[in-house]
């Protein structure tokens, strides 16, 4: 039998807002997929590790407190240095739209906006993630 | 006779009902309501017409009495409005200091009456600029604390003897109200003249906005310790403000955010005696936060629910004699989780009637949202169109000239009356429990409110829910919005700062005040004269909270969804 895809959702950075995260793990889990949620307060040191220690196939990153550019980038760095840039990352949550190709230009596979359907969410990770 | 209709018109009603609904039957299938069901953005079910049949108990002296009266379900004071304006409250703090500042002065100018502050992550999370876990947030989403220069720079030349101070200041609220009143005193103005609010609201953090640092149990002490101290010392100050709003945000139904609410405020409350101190002696310090959502009707059934439900608690359950001790005064934020990052011009509109809904409600004070606040923090536009909004409310429209307008309103009294009954049954579970400290242990007003906001994201994917401008209405151009830019240099001024202050203070009188604070902490005195003696003495919000960590522990999220 096919490996399911396995999914760490986690919160970077101290913003607590987790709503969204919350949702979407649990849509994940609904859905199908293998889901591991961080819980809240991760460094981009923690969200790395625990990503390779569940051997995720991708990585869904929310942030709401407008700290997405630098921890995000952090966790591409740790990614690429601990040669684990084969995870798949994509990202929620308040992101402007201007950092949105900024965020993609560093690696970040998707960006999904506040009011995205959870649907067209699960579609994207059934057509974009493989398990590894 | 009590009852608002004579029984003999019941059975009238009743008949009359009928009749109107065989008429409806009658109607081309297109002009009846058909099979959908109709209900709140909270999921309760709406009939299509309210009769005195619904309040049919209706006993007015007992539900209503009137304004400033038992149970205060018309508003907590006598003349409500003609008598004082609620307080337009404006949240505000971006990047640093100065910037704040200087925003503050501008909204006062404009005709704000009162101020609110909103902290950055790392100074929420008990966290100085220069730590590592704080890279990258400094200023983002709020101002950022680090020292008492931090904080005199914030409050530069206002008033603060006159204007009252909200902060929204969870983890370490001792810590910042320590600042605040130390500020104060060394500008000459005393602490029994200071008047404003701390959020200092922990086990709502725990429950939904999850801002935290030490476990629940050394929280409540912490909480308890400021509201002795403002009792015996800060007599104007309300010690904290029971919240709502982010249990709201976090995706409860308004039933939960009302119930939760209140349960918070049973716990603190109970805490507070069980500490040894008169229940009328810091009751009426006690505040509460609502949100406004878009659900006009349903809100202001919230409010006055609360009202009711909260001088019932306090009278019968706490026996308190006073009162201002029944009174729950509450500030409102509209709705963040209602606005659109999607034309964003609509959220305008948005505010408008969620605003409307609190002050029909009776609200003390209000802060409305700036339509750009799904995006980034407020421009200085964006912020003034939101004050704007609440003083055309006030001065034009003259929605405010009467008391509880929609009072006796068939539908208003019976949504009061269900959101009552509903959260007076999560108040009962969660007594039995054994209180909101042991439930919330338990995860279960966390799981209550996962699934509701689970249940509405589903409603929204299948539109069932409509949220205009995202799942309806949609149109692909995008719509230019200017958006406040945190200015990137700041967090090496910030750190420059908070260095400067540290090399430049007496170390020994600093080291002997964190040992005072760290022997208050594990004995039992309170920790409020600490705190003040230590932020005199310039040190940092983290070596005070670093205390409260070292002593109490670190809570850790459990994680689960």
């Amino acid at each position: 039998m096919a490996r399911k895809i396995r999914i760490l959702v986690a919160k970077p950075g101290l913003d607590g807002h987790d709503r969204g995260a919350r949702i979407i793990a649990r849509a994940f889990r609904d859905a199908g997929f293998e889901v591991i949620y961080t819980g809240l307060h991760q460094t981009p040191e923690q969200i790395v590790s625990a990503a390779i220690q569940e051997d995720v196939d991708l990585i869904g990153l929310s942030s709401l407190a407008a700290a997405h550019l630098y921890l995000f980038q952090k966790v591409i760095d740790l990614l690429k240095s601990q040669g684990a840039d084969d995870i798949m990352l994509v990202g929620g949550g308040i992101i402007p739209e201007k950092d949105v190709d900024k965020l993609k230009a560093m690696g970040v596979r998707e960006i999904f906006p506040p009011g995205s359907s959870l649907e067209a969410i699960v579609d994207w990770v059934h057509k974009n993630v493989k398990p590894r | 006779m009590n009852a608002l209709f004579k029984l003999d018109e019941v059975g009238k009603i009743k008949l009359g009902k009928k009749a109107w609904q065989e008429q409806l039957q009658k109607k081309p299938a297109g002009l009846r309501s058909g099979k959908e069901t109709f209900t709140t953005v909270s999921g309760k079910e709406i009939e299509p017409l309210y009769t005195p049949v619904d309040i049919n108990d209706f006993d007015y002296t007992d539900k209503l009495g009137f304004p400033g009266q038992y149970p205060f379900t018309r508003g907590v004071q006598a003349s409500m409005y003609r008598g004082k304006p609620w307080t337009m409250r404006m949240f505000a703090g971006l990047g640093s200091a100065e910037e704040t500042n200087e925003r503050f002065h501008y909204l006062v100018s404009q005709g704000q009456t009162g101020l609110s502050t909103a902290f950055d992550m790392p100074t929420l999370m008990g966290y100085d600029t220069d730590d590592p876990k704080a890279s990258g947030e400094c200023g983002k989403c709020g101002v950022a604390i680090d020292t008492l220069k931090d904080m005199e720079i914030l409050f530069d030349g206002l008033p603060v003897d006159k204007l009252t101070a909200s902060m929204t200041i969870n983890p370490p609220a001792p810590v910042l109200w320590a600042m605040y009143i130390a500020t104060a005193e060394k500008r000459g103005i005393p602490r029994e003249k200071l008047g404003g609010t701390i959020q200092n609201d922990m086990l709502k953090e725990f429950i939904a906005q999850k801002t935290f640092m030490c476990p629940p149990e050394a929280s409540m002490r912490l909480i308890v310790d400021t509201i002795e101290f403002g009792t015996l010392e800060v007599p104007r100050w309300n010690t904290i403000s029971i919240s709502g709003y982010h249990i709201r945000e976090a995706g409860s139904t308004a039933v939960q955010e009302l119930a939760f609410t209140l349960a918070d405020g049973i716990a603190y409350v109970q805490a507070a005696i069980e500490r040894g101190l008169d229940v009328d002696a810091f009751a009426p310090r006690l505040s509460f936060f609502f949100n406004a959502h878009v659900d006009f009707f349903e809100e202001i059934a919230k409010y006055r629910a609360a009202r009711r439900m909260w001088a019932d608690i306090m009278k019968n359950r706490f026996k308190a004699k006073s009162e201002r001790s029944l009174w729950l005064r509450f500030h409102t934020q509209t709705a963040g989780c209602s606005l659109t990052a999607q034309q964003p011009f609509n959220n305008v509109v948005r505010t408008t009637v969620e605003a409307l809904a609190a002050v029909l409600g009776g609200t003390q004070s209000l802060h409305t949202n700036s339509f750009d606040e799904v995006l980034a923090i407020p421009t200085e536009e964006a912020a003034t169109i939101a004050l704007r909004t609440q003083q055309i409310l006030a001065e034009e429209t003259g929605v405010a000239n009467t008391i509880d307008p929609l009072g006796g309103s068939y539908f208003v009294e019976s949504l009061t009356d269900q959101m009552e009954r509903a959260a007076c049954e999560y108040i009962n579970k969660i007594d039995d429990k054994g209180g909101m400290l042991k439930a919330i242990e338990r995860n279960y007003p966390q799981m209550e409110i996962a699934d509701a906001a689970y249940s509405f994201q589903r409603d929204f994917d299948e539109q069932k829910k409509i949220m205009v401008g995202v799942n309806k209405y949609v149109i692909d151009e995008e719509i230019p919005v200017d958006i406040y830019q945190t200015d990137e240099a700041l967090e090496d001024r910030q750190l420059a700062r908070t260095n400067e202050v540290k090399n430049n203070r007496d170390q020994k009188r600093v080291k002997q005040c964190l040992e005072r604070l760290g022997e208050a902490c594990t004995g039992k005195d309170n920790v409020m004269p600490c705190l003040i003696e230590a932020a005199s003495a310039y040190a940092t919000l983290q070596e005070m909270c670093d205390v409260f960590r070292k002593v109490f522990g670190i809570y850790r999220d459990p994680g689960t969804f």
